[in-house]
């Protein structure tokens, strides 16, 4: 049963823990134009003939060659990585043996600026998702792709297929045109909460905004360290913006963003929020007690330091209940998920490994 | 004054002639090696320890600002009868009538004194029977001259905390 497959660190579940798991964050990827297609109308289908369109690229998010984007092992001999509901099941699900897992797809849809035709992508994503995933294996929920430029389709959308009861969350790219607390966004979370679905903001986005909240980064790496700050802004946005005041039945998931930065972030916002919270009034209790009661965190990336600095970070969170295991299949991370479960009290293992996800998605 | 550290007793000391404070305005006086900040605010006399219960900023060289509230983001309310001073170091508020922190009722209050508004008359007597002192601004010269005619705010200081 067990292989020498890695997912993080080296082993295919973590070996110190023997309870349920729910993978928060897996992902799948349409593999071609050709394989959406079939869920538009002809109208669309030929409009991208004309054009002769191959469909949105994540190559920018996710170079295909690059070893974070696709552990080796997880490469398909042809073809692409985690595009198909067997690979997912052959190379994570049968291995770490979780409960549940749910399904990110990132398809740039909101690169495609046309808005009625990005509408009907998103659209036929989401019935790609639902017949060749969801209905495939009952191990599996998914999170909605939105045409993420207009709101208004976007909560159309979300009505649309929201009562599928695979669907438990609602794909936010953390880069987007503008900062999502904005009140221009809230048919979306109104939808979100109309159909008790999860804001889910992750790695992602092709929009106008820079990968960075100071411009573009030369470098791939660059990218990949500063993206922390998006997800930084996002959390912000939503919590003095009012977007919890507004909804406040509303749940966040940050997904790939990390979480190490959280306890002295928040300790950053609590204190401006002390001194200026006259400008933003309806922020009426510290920013993170709004954190721990509407956000959690992929466990993914770890960004592991020391232990001794770890087991600090854990204690500074001020919740055993804010993280949620990830695998982010098919990125590679190699951080070993045994390290962060050996800095943690005893009574957040459980709720990392599983109870927090199962809580957050009402699995 | 000379002070007598610690000072659990009340004690009551004449600090200003009334009309030396304008609506809106705020003199400090230093009572007991203390400073204090007496405000005139919508008619009504306040004191409060020039020293904020955050990390001891001197919060009486801060401003007064009104409530500010939202039931709801996009609906900004204000409430003028409701005054709050502003510290100067860290901007917090803290409610002129009970002395708490705005962001938190269980966070440390302001020191707020009681002080009232007697006639010259009044403070004579209690000058002279010593049941009253005198007290000099540390932005005046002078102890607070006294006249028969006028009123006088005096205030009341009850174990005060020691800088
Ligand atoms: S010292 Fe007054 S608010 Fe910090």
């Amino acid at each position: 049963m067990e292989s020498a497959v890695a997912y993080i660190g080296a082993k295919p579940r973590p070996s110190t823990w023997a309870g349920p798991i729910i993978d928060c964050d897996v992902h799948a990827c349409v593999p071609s134009i050709n394989a959406v297609l079939k869920y538009q109308p002809p109208l669309w289908v030929e409009t991208t003939r004309e054009r002769a369109w191959k469909g949105p690229s994540t190559a920018s998010i996710y170079p295909p060659n690059a070893e974070t984007s696709v552990r080796s092992e997880w490469r398909p001999e042809s073809g692409v990585a985690a595009s198909d509901v067997s690979m997912l099941q052959k190379h994570i699900l049968d291995l770490t043996r979780s409960e549940y897992a749910i399904l990110n797809c990132y398809y740039a849809v909101e690169s495609l600026r046309h808005p009625d035709w990005a509408a009907v992508l998103a659209s036929s994503v989401n019935d790609w998702l639902i017949e060749n995933w969801l209905e495939k294996d009952s191990r599996l929920r998914a999170s909605i792709v939105i045409p993420g430029r207009d709101p208004l389709a976007a909560a159309r959308e979300i009505d649309r297929v929201g009562s599928h009861p695979g669907f438990v969350q609602v794909l936010l790219p953390v880069r987007s045109e503008r900062p999502y607390g904005h009140r221009y966004f809230w048919p979306m979370f109104e939808a979100m909460v109309r159909h008790d679905l999860v804001a889910g903001i992750h790695w992602g986005g092709q929009t106008d905004g820079a990968p960075s909240p100071t411009g573009w980064a030369s470098w791939h790496a660059e990218e990949m360290a500063a993206e922390t700050q998006v997800f930084a802004s996002q959390m912000t946005s939503l919590i003095l913006e009012g977007v919890f005041q507004k909804f406040p039945q509303l749940r966040v998931s940050m997904l790939e963003g990390g979480f190490t930065w959280l306890p002295t972030w928040g300790w950053n916002l609590n204190k401006k929020w002390k001194g200026l919270r006259r400008e933003v009034p309806w922020v009426n209790r510290l920013p993170t007690e709004i954190i721990r009661e509407h956000i959690r965190f992929s466990a993914v990336p770890i960004d592991m330091g020391p232990p001794a600095h770890m087991r600090k970070i854990i204690e500074w969170l001020e919740s055993d209940d804010m993280l949620m295991f990830a695998t982010d299949y098919p990125h590679l991370h190699d951080d070993d998920m045994d390290d962060l479960l050996a800095v943690m009290p005893e009574s957040m293992r459980a709720n990392v490994m599983s109870e927090t996800a199962r809580r957050w998605y009402r699995l | 004054m000379s002070s007598t550290a610690p000072n659990n007793d009340a004690k009551r000391y004449v600090v200003a002639r009334k009309d030396e404070i304008a609506e809106g305005g705020r003199i400090i006086v230093k009572v007991e090696d203390q400073e204090v900040g007496i405000y005139r605010l919508n008619g009504k006399f306040h004191a409060i320890l020039n020293r904020c219960p955050h990390l001891k900023g001197p919060l009486c060289l801060g401003g007064v600002v009104s409530e500010v509230y939202s039931p709801m983001p996009g609906d900004i309310r204000g409430n003028p009868s409701k005054l709050f001073v502003t510290c100067p170091w860290h901007n917090w508020e803290f409610d002129v009538d009970t002395g708490q922190s705005y962001w938190s009722a269980r966070g440390p209050r302001a020191r707020l004194f009681p002080v009232e508004i007697e006639h010259g008359d009044e403070v004579t007597a209690e000058l002279e029977s010593g049941s009253v002192g005198r007290v000099p601004g540390p932005y005046k010269a002078e102890v607070v001259p006294v006249s028969l005619e006028a009123d006088y705010l005096v205030l009341t200081m009850r174990g005060i905390p020691r800088s």
